[in-house]
């Protein structure tokens, strides 16, 4: 008996309220537990479900902690470079202009090493959607400072916190990025309540459905916890984002189309 | 029939042979390939994709996306550039994918000089990025070389899923020639087995990587991967041998230095010394077979490159000490006349 036979016997359909996404891959995700990388990458997938695009989307994973969500994401996919993604998105939106294509990325991946590529992806305004990750650190790496780590905040390489005379400022790329003429979408979610990764998921569908446009790039920032690196529970790491991360990072809309 | 410079003749050469895209950043002495393409509009002949990136860092990773959906992709640069381009060519060779990388080397190291040298050498064959690989490295030594290893290029690239670099110099790109161009060719639409091109209900997803953290994983990877390097040196080894048949003294010499060195073998002969050449056309795989059967028959050779000596440091492994082996050339852009080749071969290799 298959799990699926197994399940269905347990469980009548008719009552199914809540199943398995069907684009992920029946294994164990990699991420620790409770950070915010699952509900996202569960998102994407049924946004892909939603809009029957399996067959015609094409994602970039970044080097980072979701440097193997190929593994996870039952869609065709490449592994770049760090920081690399929006140069591989593009050699594969401008060879193959009908297919869906975004990039997965971290705030170390797109905000530090892949700056220049970020800028110019988006000042090309390359039909992509980037789906952008900032938990304010460096989780793969144990911890470090990220470009998006807040003022104050400790990593392993800002031990007394970030101090902005010598480490500069959080940077706040995707409100950079909105002043760029290429970029057509650009929201700032998170996904830490029911309500927020249903907001989310919306906000990526946008993403999608706008690439048919051509009008852009479309960017979905997801503010995240990172519970592991900021060495907190989940729990805290939960209410200390709510309390530190969104009064810098305000959630909602950065950049809509204009009508 | 036209008369191109070396660098026309690569841009004509990949839009007739059906390249899918082309993504670079300027850089003297190539620059000539991205304005060629750009002014040609070949989106517009055969649907190419012509991109100038922002930096080489980005184009080689544009190249990388194209490949990995199976697209004929290519970049150029030269020396600096490719040293930018290195990080994503070792990532390619690590991934399989073919392509096509061109380097019309200048001077070095640093920003170095806008002249042309053969300083590269070490750098496209012996890998050049991080790891254990290797890349195929042509070297025309003519424009219409220059036009037809484009496409060689992209047979050798695709036939063993890796990329290929044509090793050319600032004077090969730059020179004018008369060129035989072929017919268009259209570019391809077929779907390779491997490619990202949108996972349909028929077959497994694919995904493209050079990431492998198990031990085991990357260790077997490693050997499937110098496994193909193997069957690589077995067949695609290429050269040309110029009056070798009698020859008492081999040149070794590929590029611009092959050119300078067809005078100093007439020159040489004029004066009765039997002085023949080896000309690398792949410098990877690298005619080491061959070198060494003429090492059997002959009195001594002569690495002529634009460097401080970096062939001739894989024309002694292969010679393995049967003759002499010396090497002459100038560096930081500076080009050897015959008559200064001629001279040095002499006080080197006839001193006795």
């Amino acid at each position: 008996m298959t799990i699926d036979e197994l399940r269905l016997e347990i469980v009548k359909e008719e009552n199914v309220v809540f199943k398995k996404t069907k684009n992920l891959v029946d294994t164990t995700l990699s991420y620790c537990p409770g950070c915010g990388h699952g509900v996202a990458h569960r998102l994407i997938m049924e946004v892909i479900e939603e809009l029957d695009i399996q067959g015609e989307v094409i994602g970039i994973a970044p080097v980072g902690c979701s440097v193997v969500a190929y593994d996870f994401l039952d869609i065709d996919m490449q592994q770049a470079a760090h920081g690399r993604a929006p140069a591989l998105a593009t050699g594969i939106k401008r060879t193959m202009p009908e297919k869906y294509v975004f990039t997965y990325q971290g705030d170390g991946d797109f905000a530090a090493i892949g700056t220049a590529e970020t800028i110019h992806a988006c000042n090309r305004g390359e039909n992509i959607t980037i789906i952008f990750i900032n938990n304010g650190i460096y989780g793969m790496t144990g911890g470090q400072m990220a470009p998006t780590t807040l003022e104050g905040m400790k990593s392993s390489t800002s031990p007394a916190g970030r101090n902005t005379m010598t480490e500069g400022f959080p940077l706040n790329i995707t409100e950079l990025l909105a002043h760029l003429e290429g970029t057509y979408y650009i929201t700032r979610q998170a996904v830490h309540t029911p309500n927020l990764v249903r907001k989310c998921k919306t906000a990526i569908k946008k993403a999608f459905e706008y690439q048919k446009l051509n009008k852009g790039t479309t960017i979905v920032e997801i503010v995240s916890n990172c519970n592991s690196g900021w060495k907190m529970t989940p729990v805290e790491s939960i209410k200390w984002l709510e309390e530190n991360m969104l009064p810098v990072y305000k959630l909602g809309d950065i950049k809509v189309p204009k009508e | 029939m036209r008369l191109m410079k070396g660098n026309e003749a690569i841009a004509e050469a990949a839009i007739r042979c059906g390249v899918d895209a082309y993504f670079g950043y300027p850089i003297t002495p190539q620059s000539e390939i991205i304005e060629y393409l750009a002014h040609e509009n070949p989106y517009k002949r055969t649907g190419m994709v012509v991109l100038q990136a922002e930096s080489e860092t980005a184009a080689i990773n544009m190249v990388y996306g194209a490949a990995g959906c199976g697209k004929k992709a290519m970049t150029s640069s030269s020396s600096p550039g490719i040293s930018l381009k290195q990080e994503g060519i070792s990532y390619l060779a690590c991934a399989e994918l073919p392509c096509l990388i061109v380097n019309v080397v200048r001077g070095g190291p640093g920003l170095g000089t806008i002249q042309p040298s053969q300083s590269d050498y070490f750098q496209a064959v012996k890998g050049g990025g991080h790891g254990d690989y290797h890349i195929i490295v042509l070297a025309p030594s003519s424009v219409q070389e220059q036009y037809d290893f484009v496409e060689l290029s992209y047979d050798l690239a695709f036939k063993y899923r890796n990329p290929v670099m044509i090793l050319s110099d600032g004077a090969m790109g730059q020179m004018m020639e008369k060129v035989f161009v072929s017919e268009q060719k259209p570019r391809s639409n077929e779907k390779l087995p491997w490619a990202t091109t949108g996972k349909t209900k028929d077959r497994e997803r694919h995904f493209i990587t050079s990431l492998y953290l198990k031990t085991d994983v990357m260790e077997q990877k490693n050997i499937a991967l110098q496994a193909k390097y193997g069957v690589i040196k077995d067949n695609e080894v290429r050269f040309e041998e110029i009056q070798t048949e009698d020859a008492d003294y081999i040149i070794v010499a590929y590029g611009i230095s092959a050119r300078i060195s067809m005078k100093v073998i007439e020159l040489a002969r004029a004066e009765g010394i039997k002085l023949g050449m080896l000309r690398p056309i792949t410098l990877w795989p690298f005619p080491s077979k061959r070198l060494s059967e003429l090492a059997s028959k002959t009195k001594g050779m002569l690495a002529v490159e634009m460097s401080s000596g970096q062939m001739v440091e894989d024309v002694r492994l292969a010679v393995n000490g049967k003759v002499p082996v010396e090497h002459y050339g100038r560096m930081g852009g500076a080009v050897s006349s015959p008559l200064e080749v001629l001279d040095n071969f002499k006080s080197l290799l006839l001193k006795s």
